[in-house]
């Protein structure tokens, strides 16, 4: 099948830049939100949105963390290879914080049931929401939604939407095939 | 979440594992150390398997530590000593673990008096099988725990001088140790009396043998202390305890010497034999950081081999 372009980088921009500010519709990350972006992919846009937040508000820091959730994994034995985790790092309290979980891409929604999981295993937050770049709609295993959405794409299970970033992790563009 | 390749179902001896094999356990053990610092100190990853805990010999850490990984891990547990067993009543081992497979459990951790039960056991059953101890010759998570440990201060173990001490003749430590240390690239020198030390092991595993401590201590990075095994000790290999200590043992003076050296010890430690009594409280020594690495590495070895059954 024919590979073809989703999101450009141009795309990319504009996209992540609405998300910041649909973020800050209803965050104040100047107090209890928090960005956790989830290993391996999504921590890179949760790095670019938080630049661009505190570009956009003038804040000098935002709280952000990375987290791994390969343990709470339900079909880490049904692979080729085995699964190994990436590295954690949750050196924010999390107990009544809002949290933001920021992944590429949301397709079956079982990867963001483990990541609830893990995230629980560090305390119990106020809320958490999820932001996700991608939305492959009509995919869904689980009653899991975003409330962020980059860009909403129609596909069939064969395809494989797939992220390529520059070399700065500052870009991506989005490819279908 | 990566993926990546490792094929063992069982943990028999390091021999059996390549570098990348032992690199990959390092990095696995290092996300469940911070697992471990967590306020709920769990995962469920496990939580599907059931594994036994056959200890024919004696252990605290050992079977402690064990034990504790495997319910971080979620799994469920079953316990058996060989002391109050059926095993008095004459049953053989491979009986012995056949009855409790035959209770469905998908992993055994050995431990024997006998060099190969470990993997005899592996041949001769299903289930997947991690060797805790087996005779005089391999303590495979002990080996690795000692160079996590080692790593964990010197980041890298390549070309670093490690320094072992003690019953070498006696030790599955030591030859777990010296395996693992190896294959990580690092520099191994034995130090013992020529009784302790087993005939041929330098060329076996190509280290170095000096019988004089405190020149072994000059070239050392770090020491690992291994514990005077008085309960193999059928024949007199030393003339007596003291002369021992007097040659042998490490003492508060030399870590005055030595600043910058690091004191391990597999334990349980004889103080005043084979380290005077305050070595083992001292800065240099990371006997409790290896206890705590102890964990977090049998968490890793029973994950990665636990997505191979």
């Amino acid at each position: 099948m024919a590979r073809k372009k989703v999101i450009s980088t141009n795309d990319f921009k504009a996209l992540s830049l609405r998300l910041v500010h649909q973020l800050l519709e209803h965050h104040d990350f100047s107090a209890d939100s928090v960005l956790v972006g989830l290993q391996p992919r999504g921590i890179y846009l949760s790095e670019v949105l938080a630049k661009q937040l505190l570009e956009v508000t003038g804040l000098k820091h935002v709280q952000k963390a990375m987290l791994d959730h390969t343990f709470f994994r339900d079909d880490f034995r049904n692979q080729q290879g085995v699964l190994t985790p990436n590295a954690t790092s949750m050196d924010v309290l999390i107990d009544d914080k809002d949290i933001v979980l920021v992944d590429d891409v949301l397709f079956t929604g079982r990867s963001v049931r483990s990541a609830i999981d893990a995230l629980l295993k560090y305390g119990r937050p106020k809320s958490i929401e999820l932001l996700v770049l991608i939305d492959r709609r009509f995919q869904r295993e689980l009653p899991i939604q975003a409330n962020y959405i980059g860009k909403k794409i129609d596909s069939i299970d064969k395809e494989k939407i797939s992220l390529e970033w520059n070399k700065t992790y500052t870009l991506a563009q989005a490819f279908i095939e | 979440m990566s993926k990546q390749q490792f094929v063992h179902k069982h943990l028999i001896s390091l021999e059996d594992y390549s570098k990348k094999d032992i690199e990959l356990i390092f990095k696995t053990a290092d996300q469940f150390k911070e697992v471990l610092n967590r306020q709920i100190k769990k995962v469920p990853s496990l939580r599907d398997k059931t594994i036994a805990n056959v200890f024919f010999e004696n252990s605290t850490r050992t079977k402690l530590s064990f034990e504790l990984a495997q319910k971080r891990l979620s799994a469920d547990v079953i316990n058996f000593s060989a002391s109050n067993s059926s095993v008095k009543k004459g049953e053989s081992l491979l009986d012995t673990v056949q009855n409790i497979l035959a209770m469905k459990v998908d992993m055994v951790v050995l431990r024997h008096a006998s060099v190969s039960a470990a993997k005899f056991i592996a041949q001769h059953t299903n289930c997947a099988v991690v060797n805790a101890g087996s005779g005089t010759n391999a303590h495979p998570t002990q080996g690795l725990l000692d160079a996590y440990s080692l790593r964990d201060k010197f980041s890298d173990l390549k070309g670093k001088k490690i320094l072992i001490v003690g019953d070498i003749l006696h030790s599955r430590v030591a030859l777990s140790n010296i395996r693992c240390l190896k294959k990580m690239g690092a520099k191994v020198k034995l130090c013992a009396p020529y009784t302790l030390v087993p005939r041929s092991i330098d060329e076996l595993y190509d280290v170095e043998i000096e019988t004089d401590f405190n020149k072994a201590l000059k070239w050392a990075e770090a020491v690992n202390m291994l514990r005077m095994q008085l309960e193999r000790q059928n024949e007199a290999y030393i003339t007596s305890t003291e002369e021992y200590v007097e040659l042998y043992g490490l003492k508060s003076t030399h870590l005055k010497m030595y600043k910058d050296l690091v004191v391990l010890h597999p334990g349980p430690i004889n103080r005043g034999i084979e380290v005077e009594f305050e070595v083992a409280d001292a800065r240099q020594s990371i006997i409790l950081n290896q206890v705590e690495n102890g964990v977090a590495i049998r968490m890793a070895i029973l994950f990665l081999i636990s997505q191979n059954i």
